[in-house]
C-alpha cells in the first residue's frame, strides 16, 4: 500500500529546509523499502510548525512538525507512515486547535490540496462558482458580488461589486482584469501563499470577473521577490488552458476568456493601482493622477477591473455559496473575513483567516502567543509601512476596516508586525521616511523631498539637535506630505511616524534630556 | 558560465519574442538580463530600436526598477531583508555580521560578492530573510548564508 505524505512547497517552508526534509524522506523511504507518493502542497498558514508533514491515513491526515532533517530517521522509527506516534505529532491537522478555531473561506484550500491537480481542486470545491457565473447574466454576478458586501483586499477596502459595475457599465471593445499581486507590504505574505498554495483560485476569480465585465483579457502583476509564485501561476495557467477553462471556450460555454502574468521590477510603488498599469505597459512605475479612474481609463487606456489577489480569490466561494453565506460573517460594513498575517516578532506567526471583528490581542497573543523573542510587545504595526504603530494600550481593537480607523489606524492588507520592547520607535520613524524617499516614484514633490526631509529631521531629533522645534516642523511636514501627496505612498508614510511619536514620544526625547 | 555572452545576435534573438507584445520596453529589458545577466548599455539602441521607442524611453525604464542592472552579477548575490517585519527580529543586527562574515558592505559589490538591501520577501514570519543567489532563507544567520553561499556556488 502507498502512503500519501504532503510536504509543503511553499517559499516560507522551503526556507526552512522543506526541500531537505522532502528529500530525505524520500530516501529513507526508498532505503526501508515504503512505498510513499510525495505531495507537494501548500503551507495550512501555520508557519511556525513549518516545516509541516503529514501523512494521509484513514484517520485523516496526521500532522508532524516542525521536522528537520535528522528527525527523519525516527519518524520512521516511530512508523510514522502509518500515522505513529512521535514527540512531533501533532495528531490529526484538522484537531489543530490553532487552524480549527479559524473560519477558512478564501483560504479554505491552500494546504490541503495539490495546487496543480485539477481533479484535487474540483474535488475540494473548485469550479463550482464559475460554473454557476457561466449560467448568469452579466448583471446577476455584480449584483451577487455587491450583495456580498466583498471589499478590496489590497488594503483600501472600496466594494469590490462597485468596482465591477462601472467597467461593467463602460462600453468598449477591449475591458482588462487586473490582479495586483505586487504585495510589497513588510507582514504581509498570503497573496504569495495562495498564489503558491491555490493558484486556480485565483484564475477563478480572475475569469469570473472577466465573464461578469465583458473582458477577454485578464494580467497578473507579480512581484519579482515572488518567484515560487510567478513559476506556480504560470504553470497553473498552462494546466487551466489544456483542460479547456482559460481560452476561447471556457469550459464549453462558448466564452472567452485568457490570462497571462507579468513581472516586476523590484519596485514598490508599483503597487499602486496607477503605478502598476504603467509597469505593465512596460514604462516607468509612475503614478497617474486620478480621475479617469482605472475602471473607465485603465490598462492601455481600456476599462479595468483593479483587484487584490485576496479579492479575486474570494470571489468563487462567494459564487459557489452566495452572497448571503459570506456576508453573514463579519462585523458593520467589514463583511466577510480577512486574512490576517501574523509576522514579524511573534511566536507562532503566520496565516490566520477570521471573520473581521477579532480583537487584536486574540490575535497577537492568543493566536501569536506573545513574541519570538520572550519580551513583552512593546508596538504593532498594521497594514505594512504605510501604516500606524499601534501600543499595547490599543490591543483590545476590532479588527474591522471602520475600528482601525478610529483608533488612528488602517487595516491595509491585513499584516500585523509584532516588536518587543528593544524596538527604538524613533529609529522605525526614521525608516518609514527613508523607506518612502527610496520607493517615491518621484510625481509629487511632497513625497520625492518630503520623505528625504523627514528622514532628515527625525535624525536631528535622534541627536537631541533643537527637539522641540524639529518635531513641529516634522508634523507639519507630515501634514503636508498627507494633504499634498498624489497616492497612498506620499500621503500615508505620516501615518506611521506620527502614531509613533503619538504614543512612543519618549523616544523622541530621549536625547532631549541628555 | 551562468549566462550567455554578449552578442548583438544573441540579443535580437531574445528580442524577437518579446518586441511584439504589448508594452514591450520592461518585458525585453527582462529578458536581455535573463539571458545575458545584465543590461549592456549598448543594449539601450538596439531595444529602442527593436521595441520603436525612443533610447530615452528605454534608458527612463532600465534607470527606474530596482532589479534591474547594468553590470554583471559576481558569483554571489546576497539580499538582507531589512524591511520592519524582519527588523523586529534583527535584520539590522544580521546586516553587520554578514557584512562582517563576506567581508563586504551594504550596497556594495565586488569581483565575488554583492550585498543588497530587500524590502520584503514575502517570509515574513520566519524572519530574519534573506536570499542567496536566488534561494530563500528563513531565520538567517551569517554563517547559514556563508554555508548556503559556497554551497551553491561550489567550490
Amino acid at each position: 500500500m502507498t502512503t500519501t505524505i504532503y510536504i509543503p512547497k511553499d517559499s516560507a517552508a522551503r526556507s526552512i529546509g522543506a526541500d531537505h526534509v522532502a528529500r530525505a524522506i524520500e530516501a529513507e523511504s526508498a532505503k526501508r523499502g515504503i512505498s510513499i507518493a510525495i505531495v507537494r502542497n501548500g503551507s495550512r498558514g501555520a508557519l511556525w510548525l513549518e516545516p509541516l508533514v503529514e501523512v494521509a491515513t484513514k484517520e485523516g491526515r496526521i500532522a508532524y512538525g516542525p521536522v528537520t532533517v535528522p528527525d527523519v530517521q525516527s519518524l520512521f522509527d516511530s512508523g510514522f507512515h502509518l500515522g505513529g506516534d512521535h514527540k512531533l505529532s501533532l495528531g490529526r491537522t484538522d484537531d489543530i486547535a490553532w487552524l480549527a478555531r479559524q473560519d477558512r473561506v478564501t483560504f479554505a484550500r491552500v494546504g490541503v490540496i495539490d495546487p496543480h491537480s485539477m481533479a484535487d481542486y474540483q474535488d475540494h470545491g473548485g469550479l463550482v462558482g464559475l460554473r454557476r457565473a457561466l449560467s448568469m447574466e452579466h448583471e446577476e454576478i455584480v449584483t451577487e458580488v455587491t450583495q456580498s458586501g466583498l471589499r478590496g483586499r489590497g488594503g483600501a477596502g472600496f466594494p469590490a461589486g462597485i468596482k465591477w459595475r462601472t467597467v461593467m457599465a463602460t462600453a468598449s471593445n477591449q475591458k482588462y482584469i487586473c490582479c495586483n499581486a505586487d504585495e510589497g507590504d513588510s507582514g504581509t505574505f498570503a497573496d504569495r501563499m495562495l498564489m503558491e498554495g491555490d493558484p486556480f483560485t485565483l484564475l477563478e476569480g480572475m475569469t469570473i470577473a472577466g465573464i461578469a465585465v465583458g473582458a477577454t483579457e485578464g494580467v497578473i502583476y507579480v512581484r519579482s521577490e515572488y518567484p515560487a509564485a510567478y513559476d506556480a501561476l504560470n504553470r497553473a495557467i498552462e494546466i487551466a488552458r489544456e483542460f479547456g477553462w482559460l481560452g476561447g471556450d471556457i469550459l464549453g460555454s462558448g466564452k472567452t476568456f485568457d490570462i497571462r502574468t507579468r513581472l516586476g521590477g523590484g519596485s514598490y510603488v508599483c503597487g499602486e493601482e496607477t503605478a502598476m498599469l504603467e509597469s505593465i505597459e512596460g514604462k516607468r512605475g509612475i503614478v497617474r493622477s486620478k480621475p479617469p479612474l482605472p475602471a473607465i481609463f485603465g490598462l492601455f487606456g481600456k476599462p479595468t477591473v483593479i483587484n487584490n489577489v485576496l479579492t479575486l480569490a474570494t470571489v468563487p466561494a462567494i459564487l459557489a455559496e452566495g452572497a448571503q453565506a459570506y456576508m453573514s460573517r463579519g462585523v458593520g460594513r467589514s463583511v466577510g473575513t480577512q486574512v490576517f498575517q501574523l509576522a514579524g516578532n511573534i511566536a507562532r506567526g503566520g496565516i490566520v483567516e477570521t471573520a473581521f471583528g477579532v480583537t487584536l490581542d486574540l490575535l497577537v497573543d492568543d493566536y501569536g502567543a506573545g513574541t519570538l523573542s520572550g519580551r513583552p510587545v512593546r508596538a504593532v504595526q498594521i497594514g505594512g509601512p504605510l501604516g500606524a504603530y499601534l501600543p499595547i494600550g490599543s490591543m483590545n481593537v476590532s479588527m474591522d476596516y471602520e475600528s482601525l480607523l478610529a483608533a488612528g489606524g488602517m487595516l491595509g492588507h491585513g499584516g500585523i508586525v509584532v516588536f518587543d520592547e528593544s524596538v527604538d520607535m524613533a529609529e522605525q520613524a526614521k525608516f518609514a521616511m527613508e523607506f518612502c524617499a527610496i520607493e517615491s516614484c518621484g510625481k509629487c514633490t511632497p513625497c520625492r523631498l518630503g520623505s528625504t526631509r523627514g528622514a532628515e529631521t527625525i535624525e536631528k531629533i535622534m541627536l537631541g539637535n533643537d527637539v522641540l522645534g524639529n518635531k513641529k516642523l516634522l508634523l507639519d511636514l507630515c501634514e503636508v506630505m498627507s494633504d499634498g501627496s498624489l497616492c497612498a505612498m506620499g500621503g500615508l508614510t505620516p501615518l506611521p511616524v506620527r502614531s509613533a511619536m503619538l504614543h512612543f514620544g519618549e523616544d523622541f526625547d530621549r536625547r532631549a534630556r541628555v | 558560465m551562468r549566462f550567455t555572452a554578449w552578442s548583438v545576435d544573441a540579443a535580437s534573438a531574445v528580442l524577437a519574442t518579446t518586441c511584439d507584445k504589448p508594452g514591450p520596453v520592461l518585458i525585453s529589458l527582462q529578458a536581455i538580463q535573463t539571458e545575458f545577466g545584465y543590461v549592456p548599455p549598448q543594449a539601450v539602441e538596439q531595444i529602442a530600436k527593436a521595441c520603436n521607442v525612443s533610447r530615452a524611453d528605454v534608458h527612463g525604464v532600465l534607470t527606474y526598477y530596482h532589479d534591474l542592472r547594468t553590470c554583471l552579477p559576481p558569483a554571489t548575490v546576497l539580499r538582507i531583508c531589512v524591511a520592519e517585519a524582519c527588523q523586529s527580529v534583527g535584520s539590522r543586527e544580521l546586516v553587520r555580521e554578514v557584512e562582517k562574515s563576506f567581508n563586504t558592505r551594504m550596497d556594495e559589490s565586488n569581483a565575488e560578492v554583492e550585498l543588497k538591501p530587500v524590502y520584503c520577501l514575502g517570509n515574513c514570519a520566519l524572519g530574519p530573510s534573506a536570499m542567496v543567489n536566488g534561494e530563500l532563507v528563513g531565520r538567517a544567520t551569517a554563517q547559514g548564508m556563508k554555508n548556503m553561499a559556497e554551497e551553491l556556488v561550489g567550490t
